[in-house]
């Protein structure tokens, strides 16, 4: 963590008043810790990104191309005959208000260009001054300004302390969805090299690799044995997944992340345990170092590079013959899945309608897709009672579940993973209502911003969720935060630790494997991160 | 800020003087009373289509719903089938319900700090509230005065207006519907000004039409209630425009043709303002798309193919080290590569 | 990323909303198609042209008439005062039956034509029969 993060109890102590000059008359003031360092130029180039180069957001000179202002006229022009959405967002605000006090990064923050309103007010007064009649003739009075590079660099610093998470859009009633500006104001950044490295680089790695951390497919297979080894010391049991291999019914594919860090790597070690115990049931499943990424920092990018890099799934699903595919637990991801992935990369008519090889369940929910979340699939076999579960092996865990920004408003995947923790975890605790599921807050780190020099803007973001974290430990004492998330895994460990260490960070599959009595295992002393279970700590001193 | 509201509000008495001086001074009843009327509602009309044709050639590319429930997948979980729609049915319940009943709306909460720390986010409806009392009001005003402009008057009409004066306060009788929507204007004013947040993001554009409202709302009381206009010849002039023989009557008091004006500014200013949201909508993609988005394929108009990494590019980029992994490959390497191994045996 | 298409999407849907919109937006114009709605006429009996002035003058009586019974039935019924003097010193009696339709015995042509032109229903007649020659 940087060392000029400020503790947390000054963090929390925000001030909300507007300052008293407008907020057109503001001009932006980029601050260390609250923005993310500009993209590395190779990793543009990888991509055939524009305008690659070393540029530094705090130098004055952005090392733009000379047309920049042509460009971004022309990037709004083309995007507004794109999108619908787009079109009709920049129209219709009434600037009601309703959405000011949703979003995370202004309650953390109390910086008013963080209210989702004014967020997209920052694009919507250039459309306004280039592309509406009153804006032409009235100017400010209608809400309209001229393209500047200060307004050039508001945007950028304030498109990048978005996450997309869509909470404002589930107030608004027009229904206006700031993460849909947000996303075509950072693609018409990328037209003129405007991007962070945090996102410019995975997308590079993810493309050239397949995965966003680079991870080459020896590497990826590599640290797949350290899990089965590890495995194999906890519970007895030697898993064999299998790797790129044609002629499989299933392909699964779930973000690298898991592959690489605690605490997913616990989670990638439950998908692991899941799939072994079904295999002798009938699941014939593979997974891919082509497609070994879930996430999509493309869609952090443009809608292109998102296509880009989601044509990988389709790809590889054809490739190796698979019948359909499951996905791992992730955000964003599964928002691309779930609302891009059949448009862009369709029609999958080379896969079937997914079926449960061990349920017979059809998952006509995704029958045009063909892609599964692996709640879906996992609440399934546990309907039907195929998993043999010991949930006391959880009894240490007193669980809350944070609902991740994308599968709960860009998908409603809600019930599914609580309906699996209940049946693998005796003591699980709701946060305040208006806290989760469609109404969540957001990790703070989402859509790309999950690195280590903006931490102040990450810790501002995750306010709101740690507060409510805080209450259910305090009220019922939880220690363990469960997500159906990658980025979550990566950035709520960070949140806790600043606010409240005490609270740990889970996956569902963690818990699922950590429950599940794996045919042939040996007595397990341990869960799967070498903490001894309840009452098993003298056996573990053995 | 203040200048915010300064300028909408100096607009506003500026129109005011300018229909009053109009016709009291100059006596441009015509212009007034007439040819400004057909242009606004020329202008509404037209331009309200033009900007629905506008968004309607703007496809939509992808079904970006916003899920504000749970999906319909498994037998163990219910489905929110309103609020993440699984078919049409669901999506046209919610969009009535979103414009009918402002559910959206509904469920705004207010953020708060309490003490130690406690973040609490109460449910908060007075904005809701006097939402739907200004819709419901300003609609009730318009469908009201249509005594004006159908002879004889329709008996929905006057059934509204005996409801509307329900209670029989005062004489003429008062009407709620005028009252409430001269208040809700007022609240959303108020809370413009008082509100920090609300101050910081209102713009000119925001106090306008809320002054006009305001405007038209008062003049429509004025002359009903206090300074009494000839409710017979206004019609006549009402009458004589939607039966395309506009007639200027003797002797109708100069704030009719105020309070004229400001509609007519109102309908002019409508399509070219945020006051467009009533056909907006209708058009918002996160609420008029159902969420069955796996099981139902949304096609783009103008998808495109674009430039991927290939499996083929990728295993010639990897193929000697996932050979030496175990990985399994497409192609085995290039005699050359073979070569090279062999010399190293 | 190209972009080849000028046309409108979900064609008939938007359409459809246009032309209930333009139904909505211009129903006066249509609903009054082929109608003509003059002011209606008001006739004064005999009694009333003999008259020439009535409690107030024309202009006031037009604009506040129905003021002005307010206030008269308030002092009759509440307070018991019949005797009503206007500003140029005349006396009236405080009745609607029996000094306003002396003169307007014709309530369908004088009341009522306006009345109901501009769909006003007062609830006079709740109580007052419309004719009290008619008796």
């Amino acid at each position: 963590m940087a060392d000029e993060l400020p503790k947390s109890e000054k963090l929390i102590d925000v001030d909300y008043s507007p300052p008293s000059r407008g907020w057109m008359d503001t001009p932006v003031k980029i601050r260390k810790g609250m923005y993310c360092y500009a993209g590395n130029p190779k990793s543009l180039e990888l991509l055939g990104a524009p305008n690659p180069r070393q540029w530094n957001p705090l130098d004055e000179d952005w090392k733009l191309p000379d047309n920049w202002k042509e460009i971004v006229f022309e990037g709004l022009r083309e995007r507004i005959d794109k999108f619908r959405s787009f079109k009709v967002f920049m129209d219709i605000c009434v600037r009601c208000g309703a959405c000011s006090d949703k979003c995370h990064f202004f309650i953390g923050s109390g910086d008013p260009k963080n209210m989702p309103v004014l967020r997209a007010e920052l694009i919507r007064s250039v459309y306004r001054n280039d592309f509406t009649k009153a804006g032409k003739i009235l100017g400010r009075l209608a809400g309209a300004r001229p393209m500047t590079l200060d307004v050039l660099k508001e945007w950028w610093y304030y498109l990048f302390q978005c996450s997309e998470c869509r909470r404002c859009s589930l107030y608004c009633p027009y229904g206006i969805d700031t993460a849909e500006i947000t996303i075509i104001g950072r693609e018409i950044l990328n037209l003129l090299g405007l991007n962070i490295d945090w996102i410019a680089t995975p997308v590079a790695n993810c493309y050239r690799t397949g995965n966003h951390l680079g991870i080459q497919p020896h590497a990826f297979k590599d640290m797949m044995e350290f899990f089965v080894d590890d495995i194999e010391e906890i519970t007895g049991v030697r898993v064999e997944p299998s790797f790129n291999r044609k002629g499989a019914e299933i392909l699964f594919i779930t973000p690298s992340g898991d592959v690489f860090a605690d605490p997913g790597t616990y989670t990638a070690m439950g998908y692991l345990m899941l799939f072994h115990y079904l295999k002798d049931l009938g699941l014939d499943i593979t997974w891919s170092t082509y497609g070994s990424e879930g996430g999509n920092f493309g869609f952090f990018t443009s809608h292109e590079t998102m296509k880009r890099l989601n044509a990988k799934m389709y790809y590889e699903a054809k490739r190796l013959g698979v019948k359909w595919i499951l996905g791992g637990e992730c955000g964003h991801m599964w928002r691309v899945i779930h609302q891009y992935m059949d448009t862009m990369n369709g029609p999958a008519d080379f896969l079937e309608e997914p079926v449960n090889p061990i349920t017979g369940t059809r998952f006509t929910n995704a029958k045009s897709t063909k892609m599964v979340h692996i709640a879906e699939f996992t609440a399934d076999l546990i309907y039907h009672n195929k998993l043999n579960l010991d949930p006391s092996r959880n009894d240490n865990l007193r669980v809350t579940f944070h609902d991740s920004c994308n599968p709960s408003r860009g998908m409603g995947l809600l019930d599914e993973p609580r309906y699996v923790i209940q049946n693998v975890c005796k003591n699980f605790y709701e946060m305040p209502a208006n806290t989760i599921r469609e109404q969540t807050f957001c990790c703070g780190s989402g859509s790309g911003l999950n690195a280590g020099e903006n931490m102040e803007l990450r810790m501002m973001g995750g306010m709101p969720r740690a507060n409510a974290v805080k209450f259910v430990k305090e009220k019922y004492d939880v220690n363990m935060l469960a997500c159906v998330c990658a980025i979550d895994r990566a950035a709520l460990p960070a949140l806790m630790d600043y606010y409240h260490p005490e609270v740990d960070v889970t996956g569902l599959h963690e818990m699922v494997a950590n429950a599940l009595i794996l045919p042939g295992e040996k007595k397990r002393t341990t869960n799967l991160r070498g903490e001894p279970l309840l009452g098993m700590e003298d056996e573990d001193a053995e | 800020m203040n200048a915010n509201y300064m300028y909408s509000l100096i607009a506003v008495i500026i129109l005011l003087l300018l229909a009053y001086v109009g016709v009291a001074g100059m006596h441009l009843e015509v212009l007034f009373g007439v040819i400004i009327p057909y242009a606004a509602i020329a202008i509404f009309i037209g331009g309200f289509i033009y900007k629905v044709v506008d968004w309607a050639k703007s496809p939509v590319p992808f079904p970006i719903t916003t899920t504000a429930g749970q999906q319909a997948s498994l037998p163990m979980v219910s489905p929110a089938l309103i609020d993440n729609p699984k078919n049409k049915t669901g999506v046209v319940i919610r969009m009535l319900l979103d414009i009918l009943l402002f559910r959206s709306l509904f469920r705004n909460t207010r953020f708060e700090v309490r003490d130690t720390n406690k973040f609490s986010y109460e449910l908060e409806k007075w904005l809701w509230l006097f939402a739907l009392i200004f819709h419901y009001a300003f609609l009730t005003v318009v469908v009201r005065h249509l005594r004006f402009f159908t002879e004889p008057v329709l008996l929905p009409v006057q059934l509204l207006e005996k409801l509307d004066s329900f209670f029989q306060v005062g004489l003429p009788v008062l009407y709620l519907s005028g009252v409430a929507l001269l208040a809700a204007s007022i609240y959303l004013f108020l809370r413009r000004v008082f509100i920090p947040q609300m101050r910081y993001i209102s713009l000119p554009a925001d106090y306008f039409p809320l002054f006009l409202i305001m405007g038209i709302a008062g003049s429509g009381l004025l002359m009903r209630y206090f300074a009494k206009v000839d409710i017979v010849s206004a019609k006549e002039l009402t009458m004589g425009l939607v039966t395309l023989r506009p007639t200027i009557p003797e002797g109708i008091g100069a704030i009719f043709y105020v309070h004229l004006f400001l509609v007519c500014v109102l309908l002019a200013y409508f399509p070219f303002s945020k006051l467009m949201h009533l056909g907006g909508i209708f058009f918002s993609p996160t609420r008029n798309m159902p969420g069955n988005n796996r099981e139902v394929r949304h096609a783009n108009p103008w998808n495109y193919p674009v430039k991927i990494h290939t499996y083929e590019d990728y295993e010639d980029e990897f193929r000697e080290k996932m050979i030496e992994a175990g990985l399994p490959v497409e192609k085995m390497p290039e005699p050359k590569e073979n070569l090279e191994e062999g010399k190293k045996e | 990323m190209p972009n080849n298409s000028k046309g409108m999407y979900n064609k008939n849907l938007v359409i459809a909303g246009i032309v209930i919109f333009v139904i909505l937006a211009a129903f006066p114009f249509w609903f009054n198609v082929g109608r003509s709605a003059p002011a209606p006429e008001i006739i004064l009996t005999e009694k009333a042209i003999a008259a020439e002035d009535c409690v107030r003058d024309k202009e006031y009586m037009t604009l506040e008439h129905m003021q002005l019974l307010d206030v008269w039935r308030d002092a009759v019924v509440r307070d018991g005062k019949r005797i009503y003097v206007n500003p140029k010193g005349v006396e009236f009696n405080m009745s609607l039956s029996n000094t306003c339709l002396d003169c307007h015995s014709n309530k369908e042509e004088f009341c009522d034509r306006c009345h109901d032109y501009t769909s006003v229903s007062p609830y006079c007649w709740d109580c007052h029969i419309d004719n009290p020659q008619g008796d």
